[in-house]
């Protein structure tokens, strides 16, 4: 049974950066699909690409970067589709989008709101932005919004600054001013990285309960596996700007089929389970984009690399089921056969 | 923020306290009392001095008393009677002297500063937004030249240019010899102004509020001049506090070489003449009227912000 | 701590020197080989550091580039115009002598070009004699008449019939030298109080803050004009250019002190500084051996920023006839002679000391913006 239409279809997306000192391929041929009402999870160490791929759908990738090629589509039900690559960041059209049917939700809550204006100003700004409503109705959807993003006394609320207010209190203020205009899709790029543990855990459930009341679509993107197992559908595992791996929740931590995905799993610290021994971790460090080794990006960390075959040619792509890849020379017969010829 | 004006206020006291003392310093620099150096000129100049008078005098000075019983007395005089003494160049009461000429000094400084707002906002504004445009780079050019170019240089250049080719003379109190001081004056500070709001703006443009703004649908020129230059506007509210000192420092120089009725020359021509009361209350008046000027845009700054007006920082 | 890896491709593209060393692949580049790099980028700064070169150059050699010395004059020639060089492919170098009127009511000289006369000048002439540096007694001069006694004016002459481009040259060395002394002796109050302020904060940094608030609120050149009015009139130029360094000094440490402190207060907190003081390193050992090294491309940054507003100061002072005085020759001295519009009117040329303490000004601006860009080159 073919799957509807995904709501968001990013294919083979590259945005580079072109510094003075060469040009850092920080998204390197991303493709990912987000459907419609699912909670899509980006997973991968720091500087693997996966804040730009979400900035980039949004075109705020900040100067000297800039998509170079791939296609972003953008399916709202009932229009024609739009490939949002191909719209320049200071369009109209692009503007509409944003924050009027994807929003994105950001890293640093405190530093994402101006100190210079009330939350109310900024919440009814964005609301007045997207949705025909005079100030007083804006400012009772602002009341409202505060109240589901499940902030206590939100009429006061309104007039207060973000510097009065607690960093979780901000994140919830950024996802009322998310929600402004009922959004298709929210964007969330390490929304509680900067949190404490407990107002993680808060943040989680609110975006989890939101979503489920809404029925919007969520791109989650996060280092921490914690989260992705706690809310994702669907997880796509990313390393210096490729895709790795892309699976359903249950099938990426329970059937890993990438080494790099693998060792991430086993880097999980758990509770009781062999205690005393030392924690698996991933040798080596993440290659700087400028300096991606040939080959397989992955090999030179690689328990399973083979000699020859993956620090030459790229990965091939092996696709097991809709929504379900994996860019390895281990899953592929052909290679393997090669790989073991190589080795006699 | 009342508790915010009162802290000013209170640290303003050690400022005005030390500055006091410097310019009473000035007035006793020069070698011996400037009585006996008064009189002995009188007398070469072959009039009597009234020995009752310099008696009197010597009494109010309270000259030969130690430093700071001469300090106690001058300051009292200021502070209860706004007696700032006598200059003995002029025969009339300082206050007198001095009231004559600051409404000039005030007026070309307040004219200056706003000369210089009225022009770097713009020309800051373009240049941070269309960085490394030719606009960009005509604007960091002229900034430099600014920086480069002494006031009294500038002024010199214009009064020579409006008298070769224009034929106009350019000397005491004519419009044309304002605008030239408002101009000279102001284009100083242009220039720190102009460099600072840039890279205050750039700054901000960077911040993480305004990709957020930017990612719930702002207009690219509402983000602008929403956003980013609601907070560069607060250093720029504080250029006041260093533009300031320089304005009137230049305003002393400019005005000598325009020949305007400012205090700046009576300060050069007291100082040349060693009229160390007028000079040394010209110091001390102009200084103060700065540190309170300073003080205002403090506050003024303070009330726009409201991490400061609400007392969060 | 002073290395930082590069990449490959980057570090060969711009030279891979004997002081780069490969490591893991890399190359790895000493701190200040990082920053020449990234100031070299700079071209505007490039062209300032040439031309501060060639004016510091100026300021060394200036007995023998100057055609006379400061005090030789002419009183013929007062105001006498500029004159162009001529050259002659057989003959060498000449200029064109002046004929001058007297005008019968003001009794002021009127200069004319006289084609007839012809002043040979040549190169490496024998003239007046000086000692070089102060210790090589020589007599020759880069550029001069042959005959001594002809009038050469290439810039002019001013008042008293002193050749201007002499007295230009010989002005450079007080003018170049007034801002580095005075920055000097301000660099070393500033990073002792600043340093001070910054490392122990507290209440001694809320004491010092307070004073450099103190000094930056009081607009300096008042305060200036007081104390150099004030200076006794019997006091040598050497006591005097002394005097004035030190008034240019007093009121110019603020700067470095706010930028030594800013600097200290964010390194405090750095983990090799917390280290540095766990291994058992002394207060001082940790912050002349430590933290002081790290912000010094900072500090030449901000030096060099701050000689060109003492050139302006003494300049400005100078002008007003508060600063230094003939017979001392300084830009300042010189544009002295500028005073009001008649006489620039009769003799324009009076303005090139402007020109240069422009010039002087612009390249050591340029310096410093391209210092500053360049002081952190870890920073993109």
């Amino acid at each position: 049974m073919p799957r509807e239409d995904p709501l968001l279809e990013i294919s083979d997306l590259r945005t580079h950066f072109f510094t003075r000192e060469g040009t850092v391929r920080a998204v390197d041929g991303v493709s990912l699909t987000v459907p419609r009402g699912k909670t899509v999870c980006v997973v991968g160490e720091s500087g693997c690409g996966k804040s730009v791929t979400a900035r980039s759908v949004l075109g705020l990738v900040d100067e000297p970067g800039r998509i170079v090629s791939g296609e972003i589509w953008w399916r709202r039900r009932g229009q024609e589709p739009v490939n949002l690559a191909q719209l320049g960041p200071r369009s109209e059209e692009m503007r509409r989008v944003r924050g009027g049917e994807i929003s994105m939700v950001f890293q640093e809550p405190m530093a994402s709101l101006s100190p210079m204006y009330t939350i109310g100003d900024q919440l009814v700004e964005a609301i007045r932005m997207h949705l025909p409503l005079t100030q007083e109705q804006a400012r009772e959807r602002a009341t409202d919004l505060l109240r589901r993003a499940g902030i206590p006394r939100a009429e006061e609320r309104l007039d207060a600054y973000s510097f009065q207010l607690s960093g979780g209190m901000c994140q919830r203020v950024m996802i009322a001013i998310a929600l402004a205009a009922d959004p298709a899709l929210l964007i969330a790029d390490e929304p509680t990285t900067a949190l404490d543990v407990t107002t993680q855990a808060r943040i989680i459930d609110l975006l989890r309960d939101l979503q489920a009341e809404t029925g919007m679509s969520v791109l989650f993107i996060t280092h921490d596996l914690g989260v992705v197992a706690e809310i994702a559908d669907e997880v796509v595992v990313m390393y210096l700007g490729t895709v790795v791996e892309r699976g359903g929740v249950d099938e990426i931590f329970h059937d890993p089929k990438h080494p790099y995905t693998n060792a991430l799993l086993g880097s999980i610290p758990r509770m009781g389970a062999g205690a005393g021994r030392r924690l698996a971790t991933i040798r080596g460090n993440v290659p700087h984009p400028s300096d991606r080794p040939a080959g397989c990006p992955f090999h030179p960390r690689c328990d399973a690399a083979i000699g020859g075959v993956c620090d030459v040619s790229d990965p091939p792509h092996i696709v097991f089921g809709e929504a379900r890849s994996v860019r390895c020379v281990l899953h592929d017969d052909v290679h393997r056969s090669s790989a073991a010829e190589v080795r006699a | 923020m009342l508790t915010y004006i009162g802290r000013r206020c209170l640290y303003m006291v050690p400022t005005l306290f030390a500055i006091s003392v410097v310019a009473f310093a000035i007035i006793q620099l020069p070698p011996g009392d400037f009585l006996t150096s008064w009189v002995t000129r009188m007398e070469s100049e072959g009039e009597k001095v009234d020995p009752a008078m310099l008696e009197g005098l010597r009494e109010r000075y309270a000259l030969g008393d130690p430093f700071y019983v001469q300090y106690g007395k001058w300051i009292s005089g200021i502070l209860f009677h706004g007696d700032f003494g006598e200059s003995f160049e002029f025969g009339r009461s300082v206050t007198s002297l001095v009231l004559d000429r600051l409404p000039w000094s005030i007026g070309l400084t307040v004219f200056a500063l706003i000369f210089t707002w009225v022009v770097a906002f713009p020309i800051g504004l373009y240049s941070a937004v269309r960085q490394y445009s030719i606009g960009d780079y005509l604007a960091t050019t002229i900034g430099f030249l600014g920086l480069a170019i002494p006031n009294f240089m500038l002024a010199l250049a214009m009064m020579y240019i409006a008298y070769r080719v224009f034929g106009l003379s350019t000397s005491g109190i004519s419009p044309l010899t304002i605008g030239i001081a408002i101009v000279v004056l102001g284009t100083a500070g242009t220039a720190g102004t102009i460099r600072i709001l840039r890279a205050n703006l750039l700054d901000e443009l960077k911040k993480p509020y305004v990709v957020a703004a930017r990612a719930r649908g702002v207009s690219e020129r509402a983000l602008v001049v929403k956003y980013p230059v609601r907070m560069a506007l607060n250093p720029f509210v504080s250029t006041i506090g260093w533009v300031l000192p320089g304005l009137v420092g230049g305003e002393v120089i400019v005005a000598q070489v325009l020949n305007l009725p400012t205090t700046g020359p009576l300060l050069f021509s007291a100082l040349r003449t060693q009229d160390m009361y007028l000079a040394g209350s010209i110091i001390l008046i102009i200084s103060v009227l700065t540190v309170i000027g300073t003080l205002l845009s403090d506050i003024l700054l303070a009330w726009l912000d409201p991490r400061v007006r609400l007392g969060y920082r | 701590m002073t290395t930082v890896l590069l990449d490959a491709d980057t570090t060969s593209s711009v030279e891979a020197g004997a002081e780069t060393g490969t490591k893991n692949g890399r190359r790895t580049a000493k701190q200040w080989r990082l920053v020449w790099w990234k100031f070299r980028q700079h071209k505007l700064a490039m062209v300032g550091l040439v031309l501060m070169f060639g004016i510091y150059l100026v300021a060394l050699f200036a007995e023998f580039l100057a055609p006379f010395g400061t005090s030789t004059f002419n009183s013929e020639y007062t105001y006498a115009p500029p004159q162009r060089i001529h050259v002659d492919w057989g003959e060498g170098l000449y200029v064109h002598g002046y004929t001058s009127t007297i005008d019968e009511e003001t009794f002021e000289p009127t200069f004319e070009v006289d084609e007839s006369q012809r002043i040979e000048i040549g190169l490496f002439v024998k003239g007046e004699e000086y000692e070089l540096f102060g210790l090589i007694p020589w007599d020759r001069h880069l550029i001069g008449p042959e005959d001594p006694g002809q009038p050469m004016y290439l810039l002019g002459a001013d008042r008293n019939g002193h050749d201007l481009l002499s007295r230009l040259i010989h002005g450079t060395r007080i003018s170049m030298t007034i801002g580095l002394v005075g920055v000097a002796m301000a660099l070393v109050l500033g990073i002792i109080l600043g340093g001070v302020s910054g490392y122990f904060g507290g209440r001694t940094d809320t004491v010092i803050q307070r004073i450099v608030e103190f000094f930056m609120s009081i607009p300096g050149i008042p305060l200036w004009m007081g104390l150099s009015a004030a200076l006794p009139h019997e006091w040598g130029p050497m006591q005097r250019y002394f005097a004035i360094t030190v008034i240019l000094a007093v009121i110019g440490w603020t700067d470095m002190a706010r930028v030594v402190r800013g600097r200290f207060l964010s390194l405090r907190n750095e983990e090799f500084v917390t280290s540095a003081r766990l291994d058992g390193s002394g207060r001082p050992r940790v912050i002349y051996r430590h933290m002081l090294p790290s912000f010094t491309s900072h500090l030449i940054a901000s030096v060099t920023l701050s000689i060109p507003a003492m050139i302006l100061a003494e300049t400005s002072l100078s002008f007003l006839g508060l600063g230094l005085q003939d017979p001392v020759v300084s830009w300042g001295v010189l544009l002295q002679d500028a005073q009001n519009v008649r006489v620039l009117s009769t003799a324009p040329w009076l303005m090139l000391p402007g020109v240069a303490v422009i010039v002087a000004v612009l390249a050591l601006n340029f310096v410093g913006d391209g210092l500053r860009d360049a002081a952190d080159p870890y920073k993109r």
